[in-house]
């Protein structure tokens, strides 16, 4: 394999778009040809030597290419977008889109990824050793096909909205996972080896999903079958077995419904009383309610200086109509 | 002597009521009366012609804090260069402006390469996002007057947010075949508050907060005949969930409509899309539709005309010269936040006053300009605040309702001597927009 | 103004008769002219195809359901968006392209003059901004009457002159061309659910049946002689055995004759036939009607129709028949939007992919190109994908190389996966007619202006009409790969609009004036219309009357055809 270096040198001011850091553009050419390639940033458009120095040479195809890249590449967006074979190492941390698309090959990221990583991937392996955002393998907006095939590992934790409209392919999250898992899915195998808040398997056709830690609560549409041996990572072991969506539309095979499945390892309840939901109201405390009252004292403000003056002096982010229901307060 | 304009269509809400009777004085300089409208709604028209504390002229924000009054043509220039030089700027808001005026603004974001928004991005963009999932069975308001005998307010409180609704369309109308009004209705209030909407209802559903999906999920299961799990499902007893599925089923014609309640809570656009997905499996038993009630009375018209110009709804990204859409990367609020902007162009809207304050810190940090009739938290933090005339009460354009129709907006009253209008200024911005990149 | 002369190109009109001879085409002053001045422009088209711009007689291009199509299918738009050009806006959109790119797809392929299909009166001014927005072509729109309350009413009265002088009221109302009707009385019932399926299904409440609507319309629109004829999409479409259906619908004008001063000799149009000629009564032993349908048409010549022909893409269907798209996400689960408007009509959405290894698509496919190829009078018979419904209409090209070349029909057929049910359950196989370029040209410019009633104006080369021309880089007595047909309709070399040159050499260079056509009937309003319109406006529309009207500010550049009153 020959192997092309890109050092970050220069940290973007916005964000870097660079979709043409894939196998299949850098094959067959030289350092130099490859810092031509462009990159973009908002409406102006630069090229990989203005950001990366560049190092060694494409291979012949795109399978014989592999690109390490290193440097505080938090700000670059869709590397490896598309990419049909070939390998990509980045060390340290990506901003959204990274294997957006992705048809084959090999992805590994060292740090975090952002979020819409590997929407409609079709093939190829991504793996991030750190977090994932929200929408990991998810669809693109609108559409019914989301991911379709290859392996998604993720070793830390995952965000929101993971695997809507999942199809095919393998999808393995080392800790949690945050809310709607699965939405819309009709095939493909999910694993969460940490705990997932609600909604998992919310709507879902078809497909299997694997959660070992705690489903925060079950959907209600979900209803327990029974007790089910199954194969996973290489040995048998004993599962509570969900099926539903008890909401969605189920295909038939041999005259029996074909549903979504969530496996929980037997034996474990559900997670104890979940976290209310209620946007939970920030309040103040009597000492900064009198802070507030001083700073004010003798004026009219207007709700949004004293909104900024909440933010500016106790960080927190109060909503409008608290502020207005608070001023009203003082007043009296 | 006074004169009176009828059928004024009044620009505030997404009811966009089309029957006010406005009187004014001969001259068609000052309002004295308002007929028809809502509180809210003949305050807008009698506030917009009391001139006396009107800003009528653009001014710049100064070193020291305090604003300037600077000339039309100074305001034209700034915010000509700001956009023609930024790598990304925004241009955020057009849910309070006619049709004619975001036209324009689009054809500036094209040449500049920036990112077009308007309200839906805090709003309904949600509910856009769950349509593009699942579709939407609708219909007009017309059709809920005229047929509905089954009417489901979800997470929305039209007493309040819109107060003509209930009266033009969904609870009072004697319509076609509704002879009987409210009689031959069944109102079901689905919030988690006793709300006064729901003092109105036949059966009110406290959905516990934040489970509106599971109950809507357990809905659809109930109207199938399937199982649920669990007694109490997201706060509402097992039975009563049966009994609604029941209710909804027998209805001749069925219609949802829903708010921020179940838009911006937990699960934002998947609340929606079981809403949606619900009112699509009603359709197999009997005839439903569902309708969001959208706030400003022009963020329908944003989200047409940038459908029909560039394919897209709200948060479209053109900085790459060809037109992106994915809110959650190209929203206004992210690209705020996670600081991917470098100028910031508002008009008809207030993000100042509804953003989270991360937002408007930065927003106070960016090259900014903003375009509105009044003084507002957003005009009190850009450098350039753009006064202009109000839509709908000093220049007319047109409009689309929260059902999609359009009303064109008319003008009752003259604005304030040597005011522009938010069309002209705008055309002026892309004149000048043109010579500077030109170069 | 700019004097043209197209010289030495192989031309195709119709209108004046040539069939490929070598003539020059003058412009001058926006005209076709018998000459010009040696200060004209000179074109060279030596070895290429000249004809008249071609005129769309069924598009679903601009208005609300097309909007809400392109709203709710960002997807539609990944990876074929074409960035803002010297003279062009940027433009995307596979199947729902958005207005600009309507317009300079359209201009690029040499098609001049567009009508959308189907406006919704109450969502009228929408339809026209989006006119407005679409570059070159000029455009009028059809209001939909098939589902209208006060036609109900005054057809089931037998109150002829009534229901007049209401169309002629919408009419102008709403800027609009002609009468169209879409599955009558079914998308009224969809408003409880339900559907007509049969021409004597009774429309619940209103208790007409869609033969009284469409016997009743056909009637007023004779009566008034309105350029156009009545445009139907008759009941039952997408349906195995639907044929039966489509017969009865085209009996009510058998026999019936024109009346009209615009030289229009059919009095019913039927629309997207392919969708209308289904044989066999389920999807197991669906089979092509095709030939029964070409047989009734090619025995009366008083109706005409457009093909909507299937070009196998992932597409969206869009329709004012509500009640077969909510029929159509039952097949396919796929998202499905749907408005039903009061008083009006209703309409549909569902994205929709014709895999072309799937047995009902490839018949589908087949059926459409049957249609084209049994016709014996190309006049009366038009080239459409009803678009995007059966495909996007950037395809016709395409569907001129199906139509022009045996072989590439005959390779497509070897291709499908389930060849042999395909060719069984078609006629296609077994007919090997390839149309000439004159047939086309009649397919698509002269035929289409005529049905239209614009034959004095669009589709044709006679001196004193409008100067839409186009220049293709192909000569038909030089063809050696049918993919050269494809290619050179795709993206033509020169096309005039009104005498302005648009697009040189596949490129849009400039945008024209586009206008907008609307029919003006003049037939005078009486008061027991008057009366019943302003009950219910205010009774059952929710909008106040006085705010119904599309003002002329939408229509900057209108063509208003005037007809005389009766």
């Amino acid at each position: 394999m020959d192997i092309v270096k890109l050092t970050l040198t220069k940290v973007p001011e916005l964000y870097l778009e660079a979709e043409n850091i894939t196998p299949d553009h850098f094959a067959g050419k030289t350092a130099q040809q490859i810092g031509e390639l462009h990159v973009h940033l908002g409406n102006t458009t630069a090229k990989i030597s203005d950001y990366f120095t560049v190092e060694g040479k494409g291979g012949a195809t795109a399978a014989d290419t592999k690109i390490i890249i290193s440097g505080p590449t938090d700000k670059v967006k869709y590397i490896g977008m598309k990419m049909t074979a070939g390998e990509i190492e980045v060390q340290g941390n990506t901003d959204m889109y990274t294997a957006a698309w992705m048809a084959g090959g090999k992805i590994h990221v060292k740090g975090n990824v952002d979020s819409f990583c590997a929407i409609g991937m079709t093939g190829g392996e991504f793996i991030v050793d750190g977090n994932a955002k929200n929408y990991l393998a998810a669809s693109y907006r609108g559409d019914w096909r989301g991911m379709q095939g290859g392996k998604v590992i993720v070793k830390g934790n995952a965000g929101s909205d993971t695997a809507t409209f999942m199809n095919g392919g393998t999808i393995d999250i080392g800790g949690n996972v945050d809310v709607h898992l699965g939405t819309h899915a009709e095939g493909g195998k999910i694993i969460v080896r940490g705990n997932a808040k609600g909604r998992v398997g919310g709507q879902m056709v078809k497909g299997d999903i694997f959660v070992l830690g705690q489903v925060e609560r079950m959907m209600p549409t979900y209803i327990l079958k029974g007790e089910e041996e199954v194969e996973l990572d290489g040995k048998k072991q004993m599962f509570q077995v969900w099926i539903g969506d008890m909401g969605e539309r189920h295909g038939k095979r041999k005259g029996e419904i074909i549903y979504g499945k969530i496996y929980v390892p037997s034996g474990k309840a559900e997670a104890a009383a979940p976290a209310a939901r209620a946007e939970s109201k920030k309040k103040l405390t009597d000492k900064q309610l009198e802070q507030v009252k001083e700073a004010f004292k003798g004026q009219e403000p207007t709700v949004q200086q004293v909104r900024t003056y909440i933010y500016d002096t106790f960080d927190i982010d109060m909503k409008p109509m608290q502020v207005s229901r608070l001023i009203d307060g003082l007043k009296r | 002597m006074s004169k009176t304009c009828t059928d004024v269509i009044c620009p505030f809400c997404g009811t966009l009521c089309d029957d006010l009777i406005v009187t004014t004085d001969d001259e068609g300089k000052k309002i004295l009366n308002v007929e028809n409208a809502c509180a809210i709604g003949a305050e807008k028209f009698l506030h917009a012609s009391d001139h006396s504390h009107r800003v009528t002229r653009p001014q710049k924000l100064q070193e020291d804090g305090s604003f300037k009054e600077i000339t039309y043509d100074e305001a034209i220039e700034y915010t000509a260069q700001m956009l023609a030089n930024a790598k990304k700027p925004s241009m955020y808001g057009w849910s309070s402006t006619n049709c004619e005026s975001q036209s324009v603004g689009h054809e500036i974001a094209e040449l500049c390469g920036a990112l077009v928004d308007n309200t839906a991005a805090v709003c309904h963009g949600t509910t856009l996002i769950a349509v593009q999932n699942v579709g939407i069975p609708s219909c007009t308001l017309g059709e809920v007057k005229n047929r509905a005998d089954r009417v489901i307010f979800w997470g929305c409180n039209p007493a309040h947010a819109h107060p003509r609704h209930m009266s033009r369309y969904s609870i009072f109308p004697r319509g076609y075949f509704t002879g009987k009004g409210q009689k031959q209705r069944k109102i079901i209030v689905v919030d988690p508050r006793p709300t006064d909407t729901a003092s109105l209802a036949d059966v009110h559903l406290q959905v516990e907060q934040g489970y509106d999906y599971e109950l809507l999920q357990a809905l659809r299961a109930a109207v199938r005949g399937n199982e649920l799990t669990g007694d109490i499902i997201a706060g509402v007893p097992k039975e009563k969930v049966y009994e609604a599925a029941e209710l909804l089923k027998s209805g001749r014609f069925g219609v949802i409509f829903f708010g921020m309640g179940v838009t911006q809570s937990l699960g934002k656009d998947h609340n929606i899309d079981a809403a949606i997905m619900l009112t699509k499996d009603l359709n197999d038993y009997t005839k439903f539709s569902i309708i969001a009630m959208r706030g400003h009375y022009n963020v329908t018209g944003s989200g047409q005309v940038l459908g029909w110009q560039f394919g897209f709804p709200y948060s479209v990204d053109l900085s790459r010269g060809f037109a992106r859409y994915n809110p959650g990367e190209t929203g206004t609020i992210e690209v705020l936040k996670r600081k991917e902007i470098d100028a910031m162009f508002v008009l008809g809207s207030d993000p100042g006053a509804h953003f989270p304050m991360e937002c408007v810190k930065e927003i106070s940090r960016l090259p900014s300009v903003a375009i509105d009739p009044h003084i507002t938290p957003t005009t009190a933090i850009c450098k350039v605040h753009v006064p202009v005339a109000f839509v709908g009460v000093e220049v007319g354009g047109n409009c689309y309702r929260m059902d999609n129709v359009p009303i064109e907006a008319r003008k009752v009253v003259e604005p304030p001597e040597g005011m522009m209008t938010d069309e002209e200024f705008l055309k002026a911005v892309l004149k000048r927009v043109k010579e500077l990149k030109a170069n | 103004m700019s004097e043209y002369i197209i010289k030495n190109g192989k031309v195709y009109d119709p209108k004046t008769g040539l069939k490929g001879d070598v003539a020059d085409v003058c412009i001058k002053d926006g005209k076709i002219a018998d000459k010009v001045s040696n200060k004209a422009k000179v074109i060279d088209a030596k070895g290429k195809t000249v004809m008249a711009g071609a005129v769309e007689v069924h598009a679903h291009v601009a208005g609300p359901k097309v909007n809400e199509g392109r709203n709710y299918r960002p997807e539609d738009k990944l990876f074929t968006y074409k960035p803002t050009g010297k003279n062009t806006r940027m433009s995307g959109g596979f199947s729902i392209p958005t207005t600009f790119k309507t317009g300079y797809e359209y201009a690029r392929m040499g098609y001049t003059t567009v009508m959308e299909a189907a406006m919704p009166p109450l969502y009228a001014r929408h339809v026209h901004e989006e006119i407005k927005d679409t570059p070159i072509i000029d455009e009028g729109a059809f209001p939909v009457f098939g589902n209208n309350w006060f036609v109900f009413e005054y057809l089931k009265n037998n109150e002829m002159d009534n229901v007049c002088a209401y169309i002629s009221w919408l009419l102008k109302t709403t800027k609009g061309y002609a009468i169209k009707i879409v599955n009558p009385g079914g998308s009224e019932a969809w408003g409880w659910g339900e559907n007509c399926t049969t021409v004597n299904d009774p429309v619940p409440y209103f208790d007409i049946t869609p033969a009284e609507i469409v016997k009743g319309l056909l009637t007023a629109n004779e009566k008034m002689g309105l350029p156009h004829s009545i445009h139907i999409h008759s009941n039952n479409l997408g349906n195995p055995g639907n044929y039966t259906t489509t017969l009865d619908t085209l009996k009510i004008a058998e026999g019936v004759k024109p009346n009209n001063k615009f030289g229009r000799e059919q009095v019913l149009h039927h629309t997207h036939v392919q969708f209308h000629s289904y044989k066999g009564d389920s999807w197991a032993n669906f089979e092509s009607g095709a030939k029964e349908i070409a047989d009734y048409f090619n025995k009366n010549k008083n109706m005409t129709m457009d093909l909507g022909c299937v070009t196998l893409d992932e597409t969206t269907t869009m329709t004012a028949d509500g009640p077969f798209e909510h029929h159509l996400t039952s097949l396919n689960h796929l998202k499905w939007a749907n408005v039903d408007v009061e008083l009006e009509t209703s309409s549909g959405i569902v994205p929709y992919v014709y895999d072309p290894n799937i047995k009902v698509c490839a018949i589908q496919w087949a059926i459409g190109l049957e249609l084209g190829l049994l016709a014996k009078d190309p006049m009366r018979t038009f080239i459409t994908t009803d678009h995007p419904n059966a495909g996007p209409f950037t395809r016709y090209p395409r569907i001129m190389k199906w139509l022009m070349s045996d072989k590439s029909r005959q390779a497509m057929l070897k291709g499908f996966k389930n060849s042999d049910k395909v060719i069984a359950a078609t006629n296609l196989a077994s007919i090997d007619r390839e149309l000439t370029l004159y047939e086309i040209a009649q397919m698509t410019r002269a035929g289409p202006a005529k049905s239209l009633g614009l034959y004095d104006t669009f589709g044709g080369l006679a001196p004193g009409m409008d100067a839409d021309v186009v220049v293709y880089d192909l000569n038909e007595d030089k063809i050696k790969d049918a993919e050269e047909i494809e290619k050179a309709f795709s993206a033509a070399d020169y096309v005039f609009k009104s005498g302005t040159l648009v697009v040189e050499n596949g490129e849009v260079i400039n945008n024209g004036n586009k206008r907008t056509l609307w029919v003006d009937a003049k037939v005078p309003m009486n008061e027991q219309v008057e009366r019943d319109v302003q009950m219910k406006f205010l009774k059952f529309y929710s909008m106040n009357l006085n705010n119904y009207e599309v003002s002329n500010h939408y229509v900057p550049n209108p063509y208003v055809i005037e007809v005389d009153s009766n």
